[in-house]
C-alpha cells in the first residue's frame, strides 16, 4: 500500500493526489486547535528539508465536524494522526473517532523527540489509546532514540497494530550572511533524503525485533527506494518530502516499483518483503536466491 | 493543476536578474499574479515563481540568483528541460477603475504580464540601484526610481493600487492605500497547499499564501 507521510499533504485542497494514493493521512490532530509556529516555516538544505510546522490543526472538535465528513466523501481509506502533550489527550481523540466508520486507522503521533524515557511515554500512549479505540493502532515512533526496537517492543506489548517509521529528525540551518536560524522557531524537523538510510535501519531494526506490519518512510523518491523499504521489513510505504516537489510522485514510484520488482523477476513487491533479512545477510544476496531456499 | 517538462529557449541578463524562457507546453499560463513551482536543476525543492511574460507559445519568469535553487535556474541553457507545476494560487483581480501598478525590485516579476492584462497602466517601480532598475525596461508606462527614493513617494492619491515587492514596502503601500491588492512572497516548498510551510501572519491571521494568495487584499 502506497501512503502519504503525515502532515504531506492536504487531501481537502489537493484531492487528485490524495485518490493516486491507496489511504491518506491526515495531519495530527490535537485536543485544541493550533495555528502552528511563526514563519519561517520551512527551509531546504543540501541534504533535505526542515520543517517547523508546529502541528498547525483545527482541533479535534473541528476535525470531527468539519474536516472528516469532506475526508469522507473522497472515498478513500482514512487514518487520522493523532497527537498531544499528554497521555490523556491521545485517549481523549482516539475516542472521539472510535465512532466514525470512515476512520479506517489511527497513527499515534508518539515522536516528540523531547520525550526523555520513550519507551514509558510509548507504553503509555499505547495503552492509553489501545483502551480508548477499537480501530488499527500504529504508533508513529522517532529515529532520535538509543534503541528503537525497545522502544517498537514496548508499542507492541501495549497493544499497537503496527508501526510507522520514522520521524523527521530535529536539525538546524543558520542564514549564511545573518548567521541567525533561517526558521522562525530555530530548529525543525529534517526530511527528505537525508533521513533513508537512518529510516531504512530504524524499519530493519524493528521488523527483527517485532514483526509487525510497518509504514516504511523517510526520503523515499523512487521506485527503488520504496522497494528497499520492502525489502528491509516494511509492509507499506509512504511519500512525505518528494510530493512537495512532484505531485505526481505518486504514479511515478508505483510504476517505478513495479519495474524494479519485475527486474528482480518477482510478480509482486510483496515477494520482497523482508527479504533483507533472509540468511545469510550480505550484499550480493538476491531476493530471487532467497525467495527460492 | 498540471505539471510538465518544459525545455529552456532562452536565459536573457536583465542587470542583476535573469529572464527565463521556457516553451509553454501545454500549460495555461494563468491569471496575472499567480505562479508557477519551477524544478531547480539539482535542489530537492521547486522554487515558486509568478509569471512575468506570456507570449506566444511561451512562458518567462524574472529571476533574482540569491540562493542556490535560483542560481540553478537562472544557469540554464537552451534546451535544457526543467519541471513546471502551475498555474496556481490566486492572481490580482482586474476589475479596478484607476490601475496604479506599484513594484519594487525583484517584485517587478508579476507586473509585465499584468500590465498586458489591464491595458498597459502606469506602474511606479523602486529599486536599489540603477543596475536593478535595468529591469523596468519590462514593464510598460512606467516611473522608476532608486534608493534612498522610496517607491511609496511615488504613488499618487485616488487609485487602484496593485502592488508586488518586499514586506516592508508591502506595508507602506497599504499605509497609503489600504484597499490595494498585494502579492505577498513566503518561502514554499509545495505550492498547492500540503505543506503549510507557506503560512504567514496577516493582522493577526496565519493564511497559505499558496492557496489563500498570494495576492490578498490589503483592507
Amino acid at each position: 500500500m502506497l501512503l502519504n507521510a503525515s502532515g504531506c499533504l492536504d487531501a481537502l485542497t489537493a484531492p487528485d493526489v490524495a485518490r493516486s494514493l491507496d489511504a491518506f493521512v491526515t495531519k495530527t490532530v490535537t485536543p485544541l486547535p493550533r495555528d502552528g509556529n511563526t514563519p519561517v516555516r520551512i527551509a531546504e538544505t543540501d541534504v533535505g528539508m526542515l520543517n517547523s510546522i508546529g502541528l498547525a490543526n483545527p482541533g479535534i472538535d473541528r476535525f470531527v465536524t468539519r474536516n472528516l465528513p469532506q475526508l469522507e466523501k473522497l472515498g478513500l481509506p482514512l487514518w487520522v494522526s493523532v497527537g498531544g502533550f499528554e497521555t490523556d489527550d491521545y485517549a481523549e481523540i482516539c475516542l472521539r473517532l472510535d465512532d466514525h466508520v470512515a476512520v479506517s486507522a489511527i497513527e499515534l503521533n508518539v515522536s516528540c523527540p523531547n520525550v526523555e524515557a520513550p519507551v514509558e511515554s510509548t507504553t503509555q500512549i499505547v495503552a492509553a489509546a489501545r483502551i480508548a479505540t477499537r480501530k488499527p493502532l500504529w504508533a508513529k515512533l522517532s529515529p532520535a532514540v538509543p534503541d528503537i526496537a525497545e522502544v517498537a517492543r514496548a508499542a507492541e506489548a501495549a497493544g499497537a497494530d503496527g508501526l510507522s517509521l520514522v520521524n523527521t529528525l530535529r536539525g538546524l540551518k543558520l542564514d549564511t550572511r545573518t548567521l541567525r536560524p533561517a526558521l522562525g522557531p530555530g530548529h525543525g524537523g529534517l526530511s527528505g533524503p537525508a533521513l533513508k538510510p537512518i529510516a531504512l535501519a530504524a524499519v530493519a531494526a524493528c521488523y527483527a525485533a517485532t514483526g509487525m506490519p510497518i509504514v516504511g518512510m523517510g526520503g523515499i523518491q523512487t521506485g527503488l527506494d520504496a522497494l528497499e523499504f520492502i525489502a528491509a521489513g516494511a509492509r507499506h510505504v509512504a511519500l512525505g518530502t518528494v510530493l512537495f516537489a512532484d505531485p505526481d510522485a505518486p504514479a511515478r514510484v508505483r510504476a517505478e516499483l513495479h519495474a524494479a520488482t519485475e527486474e528482480h523477476g518477482w510478480n509482486s513487491s510483496d515477494d520482497a518483503y523482508a527479504v533483507a533479512h533472509a540468511e545469510p545477510l550480505s550484499v550480493g544476496t538476491t531476493g530471487r536466491e532467497s525467495s527460492n531456499e | 493543476m498540471r505539471r510538465e517538462r518544459l525545455s529552456v529557449l532562452a536565459n536573457e541578463e536583465l542587470g542583476p536578474y535573469t529572464l527565463l524562457r521556457v516553451r509553454r507546453g501545454g500549460l495555461d499560463p494563468g491569471r496575472p499574479g499567480q505562479f508557477f513551482m519551477l524544478e531547480a536543476p539539482g535542489r530537492l525543492l521547486p522554487r515558486p515563481m509568478s509569471l512575468c511574460l506570456a507570449p506566444r507559445g511561451e512562458l518567462a519568469f524574472l529571476i533574482d540568483p540569491i540562493g542556490p535553487g535560483t542560481r540553478a535556474l537562472c544557469s540554464l541553457e537552451s534546451d535544457d528541460m526543467l519541471s513546471v507545476l502551475g498555474p496556481l494560487g490566486n492572481g490580482f483581480r482586474l476589475d479596478v477603475e484607476r490601475p496604479l501598478l506599484v513594484g519594487g525590485g525583484i517584485g517587478i516579476a508579476p507586473l509585465p504580464y499584468l500590465s498586458e492584462a489591464l491595458g498597459r497602466p502606469p506602474a511606479v517601480l523602486g529599486f536599489r540601484s540603477a543596475w536593478h532598475a535595468e529591469a523596468a525596461e519590462l514593464v510598460p508606462n512606467a516611473q522608476s526610481c532608486v534608493e534612498p527614493t522610496r517607491v511609496t513617494e511615488l504613488i499618487p492619491s485616488g487609485m487602484d493600487v496593485l502592488a508586488c515587492g518586499p514586506e516592508p514596502m508591502l506595508e507602506a503601500v497599504r499605509r497609503i492605500a489600504p484597499e490595494a491588492q498585494l502579492a505577498w512572497e513566503a518561502p514554499m516548498a509545495c505550492g498547492y497547499g500540503a505543506c503549510y510551510g507557506c503560512a504567514v501572519e496577516i493582522d493577526g491571521e496565519l493564511k497559505r499564501l499558496c492557496v489563500e494568495g498570494p495576492v490578498l487584499c490589503a483592507a
